[in-house]
């Protein structure tokens, strides 16, 4: 694992794990920020639920019939671990990176800059674990997991958490200012809204259905679907195998772009690139 | 300059909260993208998902609730209404309390003859021109995808506007008698959130469990979709119409006396 590790990430120790604790440490007052994220998925299970699912009623997924709430909430989960995934490692990071200097402080210990970034992805996904596993648990209360399949819908989170975070951290090193970050809002809005999230692929005309496929959250969305669902087929082996693959693309890019970035700007050249 | 020249600035010219709102019209010039994207481009976006795609399904599902339209011309006002209180709520909290906090510019407004109560209102006034464009772009959309039929269609904007303003001027009035921020991230989580999913933008109110649906029948968003709602889809009484412009006032009243008066503590304390 840490030989593999090593290959994506180049000049990564142990000492990463540093990185992660300091942010545990750093947060660990900020209840009121956890906790209230905690209770957003509960709010949008109700709502769809009570509301748009009683307007819906029931879909057809593959020749099969679900109460609509069953067949958004496996969606709901993935799209809440891409957000949680895109705004730990973007807007947070932005701040560290452009105001609060952080990294600069850590390049001048041992920490090397590829250390900085793994220890920050598994901060992220620390956190969107946490997530996921409470909006998992959420759904079980409200009786809407059917099959114990689901238990693994968890890693599924994790592989949607991860490719998102390391994508973000490849991202966020070309930001130059905070409105940059309107353009995170822009593209996690689009593939929240059109990732089959709301309504089966088959809605769409049969050429925006192969532009669907390109999205990532599809594939988690339709991972998480299957497991919750319990309905796993071949496919699924496919949707995590097209997230792995992100996951290591952008591992490599993130690793790359945090070397290049802190070396430099801890080298006195602190514009913005 | 002559030595005659006087040391009090006239009174004449536009009054003076017209100087704040030209002031945060000029401050808001540099964001442009992020107005476009977050106020025309995300709505726009929901307006597809959630009109088309969702509706596709809505529309279905023949015993559903909403009154026998398709489900895009009963979600558009909907989403027209809520999309001002976003913007009402991302303009005034964050940036309001950075004024008084951060970058400390409403110090600097209230060393000229510019009065507390100004700044208050002068800010109302920018916002609600800017979530009157905002909304009139997306009456726009919404009437190029066909889910307009009446021409009472264009009183909607100004009243999605004014639903913003009694969220906006109650939460400049909060954001300025803050110490901190910590209260925002809690508000927009369990206040606005639920609102934006609850208050009748999605589906009716009636479908909530009674103590609930009282609850959301009392939030200003649901008396602003209400009337958006009835003035696009042409089917809404005078007196019905006016009880919520007045409820919508109301809290735009309030909210503002009470800004105008968190603006004197805070500066002139």
């Amino acid at each position: 694992m840490s030989a593999l590790l090593r290959v994506l990430m180049p000049g990564v120790t142990t000492r990463s794990r540093h990185v992660t604790a300091r942010n545990v440490l750093a947060t660990r007052r900020m209840y009121a920020a956890i906790t209230t994220g905690l209770v957003e998925p509960f709010f949008y299970l109700f709502s769809v639920g009570v509301g748009v699912g009683a307007l819906v009623g029931q879909v057809e997924l593959d020749g099969r019939t679900y109460d609509y709430t069953a067949f958004v909430a496996p969606a709901m989960l993935a799209a809440a671990a891409m957000n949680g995934a895109v705004s730990e490692s973007t807007f947070n990071i932005f701040a560290k990176l452009r105001w609060e200097k952080l990294y600069g402080a850590m390049i001048a210990t041992p920490l090397s800059p590829t250390d900085i970034a793994l220890g920050e992805l598994l901060f992220a996904q620390l956190r969107g674990t946490l997530y996921s596993a409470v909006f998992l648990v959420t759904m079980v209360g409200l009786g809407l997991v059917e099959s114990w399949w689901a238990v693994l819908a968890l890693p599924a989170t994790v592989l949607v958490g991860l490719a998102f975070a390391s994508a973000g951290l490849s991202a966020v090193t070309w930001f130059r200012t905070w409105e940059d970050s309107d353009a995170v809002i822009l593209v996690q809005t689009v593939l929240f809204l059109f990732s089959a999230t709301f309504y089966p692929i088959s809605v769409y005309p049969p050429v925006l259905e192969q532009v669907v496929l390109l999205s990532p959250l599809y594939h988690g969305v339709a991972l998480c679907r299957d497991l919750v669902l319990g309905t796993p087929g071949w496919a699924d082996v496919g949707h995590a195998a097209f997230l792995v693959v992100l996951i290591v693309v952008f591992l490599r890019l993130a690793a790359r772009r945090f070397t290049i970035l802190l070396y430099e700007q801890t080298a006195g050249d602190d514009t913005p690139r | 300059m002559t030595a005659e020249a006087p040391l009090v600035a006239p009174r004449t010219g536009p009054p003076r909260f017209l100087r704040v709102a030209e002031y945060q019209a000029m401050a808001h010039k540099k964001m442009w993208r992020t107005s476009v994207l977050t106020m025309l481009l995300g709505p726009a976006l929901y307006l597809l998902a959630m009109g088309l795609g969702v509706g596709s399904l809505v529309d279905d599902n023949p015993t559903s609730a909403i009154g026998g339209v398709p489900y895009l011309e009963y979600v558009a006002p909907g989403l027209m209404a809520a999309a001002a209180m976003q913007t009402a709520m991302a303009q005034s909290l964050y940036p309001v309390f950075g004024s008084v906090k951060w970058l400390k510019t409403a110090f600097g407004i209230s060393a000229t003859p510019v009065r507390p109560a100004d700044i208050a209102l002068g800010l109302q006034v920018w916002l609600g021109a800017l979530m009157l464009v905002g909304a009139g772009a997306f009456l726009a959309m919404t009437a190029l995808a066909g889910a307009v039929h009446s021409p009472l269609a264009l009183l909607a904007p100004p009243a999605a506007a004014l639903g913003g303003l009694a969220y906006s001027a109650g939460g400049a009035a909060w954001a300025v008698s803050r110490q901190s921020e910590q209260s925002f991230q809690p508000i927009l989580r369990l206040g606005i959130l639920p609102s934006f999913l609850l208050s009748g933008t999605f589906f009716p109110v009636s479908q909530l469990p009674a103590v609930l649906e009282a609850v959301a029948r009392a939030t200003p968003l649901w008396h602003a979709v209400s009337l958006v709602r009835g003035l696009t889809g042409g089917r809404i009484d005078a007196g019905t119409a006016a009880a919520h412009v007045a409820v919508l006032a109301g809290y735009t009243v309030v909210g503002l006396a009470l800004g105008a008066r968190a603006y004197h503590r805070r500066l002139y304390r």
